[in-house]
């Protein structure tokens, strides 16, 4: 066997047996599947505490104006019980009372919610909303013109609901949806940037341990030293690949077994309805918009809009530009850790690292509104920051000559910079209570040795 | 044939030459103590002979032939700086370790419960290093050093952070090598932990090689015509004689003994001191004194330091 497979298998079993990765692995699909089962079952343990609100009219122009509802009762009180009301608030049972002051037209904040706790969201909203369909009526009346009403609720019904439809180099078409390609490819980008970060200081915490724990040299009298880094480098890259793994199979099984456990009848209510439903309570408008995006995620026409993503050509790509840019980045990591000697010191060497990393997931978030624009052109062509930036622009479809140049570009990425981080690994492995800066570090890579 | 040949070795890093043309040569199965103080030049020269670093100029022959990456498999390196993986299980690693010079998993298990069983450590193969105490680390690390019956072992600082127990069973073990055949190479600057284990040596300072062959024939030289007498009765009659007729460098007076120093010249010997005055008192005994190698090193170090200036000039 030969050596560098040795020190990958040490690499990958020594991190898959650690407590923290079992936790993570555990840890990780719950979080997931919580993002996606709790709200909906918060949602349906909404509370059913009936509550009454006490009005208190001034004006005596909205009386009955506001309807109950379900969960909210309105009792409309002389206009002398304001004060008995307010000092006897706690035995009155009331959950809330309302003020009018003054006529709302005229003064829009003469209108007062008092309470002794924190007023929901949906009381205030519903309040809110009775009385603006009141004055907007009002309003509507006091124009004195025939069927006025009438017209404006037809105005109301005007919507459109546009399909996003791909046309394929053969002419065929197919329905695509915006809203899930821009999901996807944010998810991409997002995936990528977490895991180089994560694995990336894995690397570099990896080869401070032995380098503080002197072990390496006994290590590089058996193995040259880019062998050390190299088979460190792939061993964690595996773990990652397993992690990834895993997350998805578990993710999968305690969403599925969630749906079956507590929803075995009934579709399980996505996020997305969850908050339609959170948000009819509060703004129609915004919920209707959500809803016609909703629309686009039922179940006949999703697989067709997966489809048009291409899914084995997104995925082999997506594991492309993740190893490329772990590749890239861990070899830097690496020789920074093989550089310093304390974790403390590691802040101005990771500094270049970060940077790029950074602009990369701000210049994907720009790539979402704009793939084909000239930014996220160039920013998918460098090496470091192509991995993320050209995975936030795949599910918009890339010319290949342009998928071709960034791959072939991130290829000779990464083999420059690990040939880069082993010259500086290579000497800073064995150079301990060193002050190292920038200056050495050059030192250190033009110094031949070998 | 020496088993193991370097000559004119330099080594220059960015801002010091840490081996100016170093020649050694390492007879076959001996033991070989490179010495001298920390910053000569040592562990840089080891390095190269474990193929971490290279020379900048100078050839390294092993078995007459150029050293090769195949040959590392032939070397048991113990670093100065002493390191396993703290988390890893005593075993797992000692394996681990084992596998990277070579050795199959099998034959690395076999080898380690002989040993394990020898230094009566079996208990400790499921902890993890962590757990161990620094000198039980060491075992562990000299095992794993060993384990590959390597031609060629070189022990970098070998007895630091051994108690005197467990530095005595390494000593045997290392004598015990060499009699099944290994070249072994000490490098240290405590000479006097490894003067009496060392056959040949060479003298290290400043990046360059002071002085090299072997021991014996290295404090010989470097006597200074000392003998020491142990004596009884009438100190002040042997005082007399002993400054008559020779340099007296000191006498003391030790439980009703009495220990003297004696500078001879070149055309004397210990015979004609003991002639001189074993009429007058008891001899308890008497000897040569040859100087310990960190005597020599000294004197060496002082010698060379002073007229070098003079020649480079």
């Amino acid at each position: 066997m030969s050596k560098i497979s040795l020190i990958i298998e040490r690499e990958y079993l020594s991190r898959i047996r650690k407590k923290s990765f079992i936790v993570m692995s555990i840890l990780g699909p719950i979080l997931f599947a919580a993002l996606m089962v709790v709200p909906a079952w918060l949602a349906s343990m909404e509370d059913d505490e009936v509550k009454t609100i006490a009005v208190i009219d001034h004006t005596n122009l909205y009386s009955g104006q506001i309807e109950d509802t379900e969960l909210l009762k309105f009792e409309f009180l002389q206009e002398n019980a304001e004060e008995t009301v307010r000092n006897e608030f706690k035995e009155s049972g009331y959950y809330a009372y309302l003020v009018i002051q003054d006529n709302l037209l005229e003064q829009p904040d003469a209108i007062k919610l008092y309470s002794d706790s924190q007023i929901t969201m949906d009381a205030k909203g519903y309040v809110q909303r009775s009385l603006r369909e009141h004055l907007k009526s009002q309003k509507l009346q006091s124009y004195e013109v025939d069927g006025l009403e009438n017209i404006v609720s037809d105005l109301n019904q005007i919507d459109i609901n546009i399909s996003t439809v791909k046309i394929g180099d053969d002419g065929s078409e197919k329905q695509s949806s915006a809203e899930l390609t821009m999901f996807v490819s944010m998810a991409f980008a997002f995936l990528s940037y977490m895991f180089i970060f994560i694995y990336g200081t894995q690397v570099m915490r990896g080869v401070m341990e032995e380098k503080t724990s002197r072990i390496v040299e006994v290590i590089i009298s058996s193995v040259k030293p880019f062998q050390l880094m190299m088979g460190k480098i792939l061993g964690i890259a595996m773990v990652a690949l397993t992690q990834i793994l895993l997350w998805a199979v578990l993710t999968i099984l305690i969403v599925t077994g969630v749906k079956a456990a507590f929803f075995p009848d009934s579709e399980m209510p996505t996020r997305a309805q969850t908050q339609i439903e959170m948000m009819q309570g509060q703004n129609p408008e915004a919920a209707e918009q959500m809803a016609s995006m909703e629309e686009g995620f039922n179940f006949n026409s999703i697989l067709e809009m997966v489809n048009s993503l291409e899914p084995l050509k997104t995925l082999l790509l997506f594991i492309f530009y993740f190893f490329g840019g772990y590749l890239l980045y861990s070899a830097l990591f690496a020789a920074i850790g093989g550089a310093i000697d304390h974790e403390s010191d590691q802040q101005q060497f990771m500094l270049p690292i970060t940077i790029p990393i950074i602009i990369s997931l701000y210049v994907a978030m720009m790539t979402f509104r704009n793939p084909g624009s000239d930014v996220a052109f160039w920013f998918s062509m460098i090496p470091f920051t192509s991995p993320i930036v050209m995975m936030a622009r795949i599910p918009f479809d890339v010319p290949l000559w342009q998928l071709m140049l960034s791959m072939a570009l991130l290829v000779g990425g990464f083999l420059f910079t690990t040939w880069f981080a082993g010259k500086i690994y290579r000497v800073g492995i064995l150079m301990y209570g060193k002050k190292v800066d920038y200056k050495e570090l050059w030192k250190w890579f033009r110094y031949s040795g070998d | 044939m020496a088993f193991l040949e370097a000559s004119g070795i330099v080594k220059r890093f960015a801002n010091h030459l840490a081996l100016n043309d170093v020649n050694i040569s390492v007879p076959d199965n001996s033991i070989y103590g490179l010495l001298g103080p920390n910053g000569a030049g040592k562990t840089t020269l080891i390095r190269i002979i474990n193929k971490i670093t290279g020379p900048d100029e100078g050839t390294l022959l092993l078995n007459g032939k150029p050293i090769s990456n195949s040959d590392v498999m032939k070397i048991g390196y113990l670093p100065e700086e002493r390191g396993l993986y703290k988390k890893m299980k005593v075993g797992e690693q000692a394996v681990y370790l084992a596998r990277l010079k070579g050795l199959s998993r099998n034959d690395a298990l076999k080898r380690l419960k002989y040993w394990f069983e020898k230094f009566e450590i079996q208990g400790w193969w499921d902890k993890k290093v962590e757990e161990l105490s620094k000198g039980m680390a060491q075992k562990v690390q000299f095992i794993v050093t060993i384990l590959h019956e390597p031609q060629l072992l070189i022990f970098d600082e070998p007895f630091s952070g051994f108690d005197p127990v467990n530095a005595t069973l390494l000593k045997e073990e290392i004598l015990e090598l060499k009699k099944k055949g290994a070249t072994i190479i000490f490098s240290t600057h405590n000479m006097s932990s490894v003067e009496e284990l060392c056959d040949h040596i060479t003298l290290i300072n400043n990046g360059k090689a002071m002085i090299e062959g072997p021991t014996e024939k290295i404090r010989r030289s470097y006597r200074q015509n000392l003998v020491h007498i142990d004596f009884s009765e009438e100190p002040e009659e042997v005082e007399k004689i002993l400054k008559s007729n020779f340099e007296l460098r000191s006498l003391k007076s030790v439980n009703n003994h009495f220990e003297a120093q004696v500078k001879i010249n070149e055309e004397q010997s210990l015979n004609q001191v003991l002639s001189g005055i074993m009429n007058h008192c008891t001899i308890h005994s008497c000897q040569e004194l040859l100087p310990s190698m960190n005597d020599v090193f000294i004197q060496v170090v002082n010698q060379k330091e002073q007229p070098s200036q003079n020649q480079d000039s």
